[in-house]
């Protein structure tokens, strides 16, 4: 037996040496090769032409002047007086949708979780319908239907109570954008949570109670940290998505009034198909990839150990 | 002091009536196993005794306190859950403190009554780590710990042992049967696995269907089952069956008509019986053997053989068509479709009327 035991390690160790020479010699290269490339080609040719573009002079209203003109379009787009606004603007968006998604998102789907009512699944659906509305028609409602100073659903109320009707376009533009999108957004939330709420070990629940835990503190003691998984999840998707946010602003406010709701999506945008410049849209493009990244860095940091930890 | 008192208990889920009126007394330092098939209402009851179901109507009574409405957190009792339910972002000293933070108790009592679980259940080592990182009997461990720090005046298990494998499972059945007569706590267990109720219990409850069928020391449910049911599920192999009559009735017992082909006295005093009614008689396998010098002689042919080292399990099949086991020693090698001789002792025979019932007092006492 012995002897057996013992010699079957070193014959699997010779064995396995060929074996793992051949595997580097594999052609696995070769064969995922196809993907590669055309991956390669999707990102890199974009990405050459946008640096190409914004190291020139590129109007299109000036054709054929294309000459090299260094970093200069960066230093307009940066010294632009709607760059501090746009910055601004992404940010608030950003973090007024993340908040009011991930605060509310918890809340209703831990309401939806506890209580039992008739219709609850016609509930669970007309919550997560607002997502399959597209952004410009869910813009135009919001517009058109709800903030218009005349029309609107909220003008009626305030009359009602007496009130002068705020036109909430014109006086909160940014408020009103991060409700535009935090009511699309807010159900991606819900659905996310909903799900994983469900998850949670009823049993865990039981031990809780009996160990005197009241509603709570089971949730803010159970459920929560189930749930801090499925926020990060949250929150990374959403940002990716909020950072480059653009319909919900070119439906009601075009950015307006002047930059008050102008986001850097919309900013780049005017700079190449308002106003014609490539060169500068592009530096912005640059700029807001640069951003991009700085904040995905900065969220794999915070979240993504909470992602890749085993439960 | 711990004494539970429960009075005609009824739990009915969606108009199916799951508990069908219990009644059972629960002592101070006992050891007591719900045993029952799957479905038969086993955990149901032991969750209405911990609070985390509804009662429909009846009683629980604790310590003459009635807790039958009372909120689970404040019966004073503790579970241990057969998934353990520990809080996975918590650490091992975190989930034993919960329910003492919980209830807001000063922190050198709660790192007093952590510590000293800990010790009993040799968990020193592993209090900061999270349960993830614990094996299965570990885990199971500190969901008893977790029962322990709060002191209650019942443990309920619900099937703790059936996710662990079988080698810790026997070492856990030890550790529990230790920790039972350490901690002198009173115990209610529920498990499907009879090896599990009949080491552990003082006190064995076979439930069937929502009601009690049986309620006893193991050694009074293997010796004497009150019926059909009882008698076939506790035991391995199962009690055999054989169909049979009454022939006639005497003073020193009764004597019975197998349809298996032999007539058989037993020193079973069978009050109420007239020969001629039909009964059914139990033997267990430890029971038949396999010689031709006594009184009833059953003909039978073997099936399979199971064997195990230690004894031999022989399936046999009689003439009239009904199978039963025999346990022979080791050494035995039944030949499949051998015919054999087997004789069946007497004093150890159970009779059961054509409802179930265990017929008569055997005439001399059983071991208890």
């Amino acid at each position: 037996m012995n002897s057996t035991t013992l010699a079957t390690p070193s014959t699997a160790t010779s064995d396995a040496r060929p074996v793992h020479g051949r595997r580097r010699r594999s052609p696995g290269w070769f064969l995922i090769s196809p993907s590669v490339t055309l991956l390669l080609i999707w990102m890199l040719v974009p990405l050459a032409m946008t640096v190409y573009f914004s190291v020139i002079r590129y109007n299109l209203l000036y054709p054929g002047e294309r000459g090299f003109v260094g970093l200069e379009n960066f230093h307009y787009f940066l010294t632009d007086a709607g760059f501090i606004p746009g910055m601004t603007n992404t940010l608030i968006l950003v973090g007024g949708v993340l908040l009011i998604s991930v605060v509310l998102g918890v809340l209703i789907s831990a309401l939806l979780e506890a209580a039992e009512f008739p219709g609850r699944g016609l509930v669970r659906v007309m919550l997560i319908s607002p997502f399959f509305i597209m952004p410009t028609v869910s813009a135009l409602i919001w517009k058109n239907l709800i903030f218009h100073p005349v029309s609107g659903v909220l003008a009626a109320l305030w009359k009602f109570f007496g009130a002068q009707p705020v036109d909430w376009l014109a006086q909160h533009p940014m408020a009103s954008i991060v409700i535009i999108v935090a009511w699309q957004w807010l159900p991606f939330a819900i659905l996310i949570l909903m799900t994983a709420m469900q998850s949670l070990d009823q049993e865990q629940k039981e031990a809780a109670r009996l160990d005197g835990a009241g509603p709570l503190a089971i949730f803010w003691h159970l459920t929560l940290p189930h749930l801090a998984r499925p926020i990060a999840v949250v929150v990374m998707i959403e940002m990716i998505f909020l950072l480059s946010v653009f319909a919900e602003i070119f439906t009601t406010t075009s950015g307006g009034p002047g930059y008050a709701s102008t986001n850097l999506a919309y900013l780049i945008y005017t700079q190449a198909l308002l106003q014609f410049d490539v060169g500068m849209a592009s530096a912005g493009g640059l700029i807001a990839v640069v951003i991009a990244n700085i904040a995905a860095i900065l969220l794999v940091r915070m979240l993504g150990k909470n992602l890749t930890e085993k439960h | 002091m711990a004494d539970l008192k429960i009075r005609n208990l009824k739990k009915v889920f969606d108009d199916v009536e799951i508990i069908k009126g219990i009644d059972l007394d629960v002592r101070d330092r006992e050891f007591v196993v719900f045993v029952g098939p799957s479905g038969c209402g086993k955990s149901t009851l032991l969750r209405l005794i911990a609070g985390l179901e509804e009662v429909s109507s009846g009683q629980i009574e604790l310590d003459g306190r009635d807790i039958t409405d009372v909120s689970p957190a404040k019966r004073d009792l503790a579970m241990v859950f057969q998934t353990y339910a520990l809080y996975p972002h918590m650490s091992v000293r975190r989930n034993m403190s919960f329910a003492l933070e919980l209830a807001k108790a000063d922190k050198n009592e709660v790192a007093r009554k952590v510590s000293e679980a800990a010790r009993i259940l040799e968990l020193e080592p592993l209090l900061d780590r999270k349960p993830r990182q614990l094996s299965g009997g570990q885990r199971q461990r500190v969901a008893i710990g977790r029962a322990i720090v709060r002191n209650p005046k019942v443990f309920l298990f619900d099937e703790p042992l059936s996710n662990l494998d079988a080698a810790l499972r026997v070492q856990m059945r030890l550790e529990l049967a230790r920790l039972h007569k350490e901690l002198n706590a009173t115990m209610i267990y529920v498990t499907h696995d009879q090896v599990e109720a009949m080491t552990l219990a003082d006190k064995v409850v076979v439930l069937n269907g929502g009601r009690i069928e049986q309620v006893g020391s193991p050694m009074e449910l293997y010796h004497s089952p009150a019926n059909l049911f009882v008698a076939g599920f506790l035991g391995t192999p199962k009690m055999g069956f054989l169909r049979g009559r009454i022939a006639s009735v005497g003073a020193q017992g009764c004597e019975v008509e197998l349809d298996a082909g032999c007539r058989l006295s037993l020193p079973l005093q069978a009050a109420g019986l007239t020969s001629g009614s039909d009964v059914t008689l139990g033997i267990r396998p430890e029971h038949l053997h396999r010689s031709s010098d006594e009184r009833c002689h059953l003909k039978v042919k073997t099936d399979v053989g199971e064997r195990l080292g230690s004894d031999t399990y022989c399936h046999v099949r009689t003439r009239s068509g009904e199978s039963l086991t025999m346990r022979v020693r080791g050494d035995f090698t039944p030949r499949y479709g051998q015919e054999l001789d087997l004789t069946l002792e007497s004093d150890h025979c159970h009779l059961f009327d054509s409802q179930g019932q265990a017929i008569g007092q055997p005439l001399q006492q059983q071991v208890a």
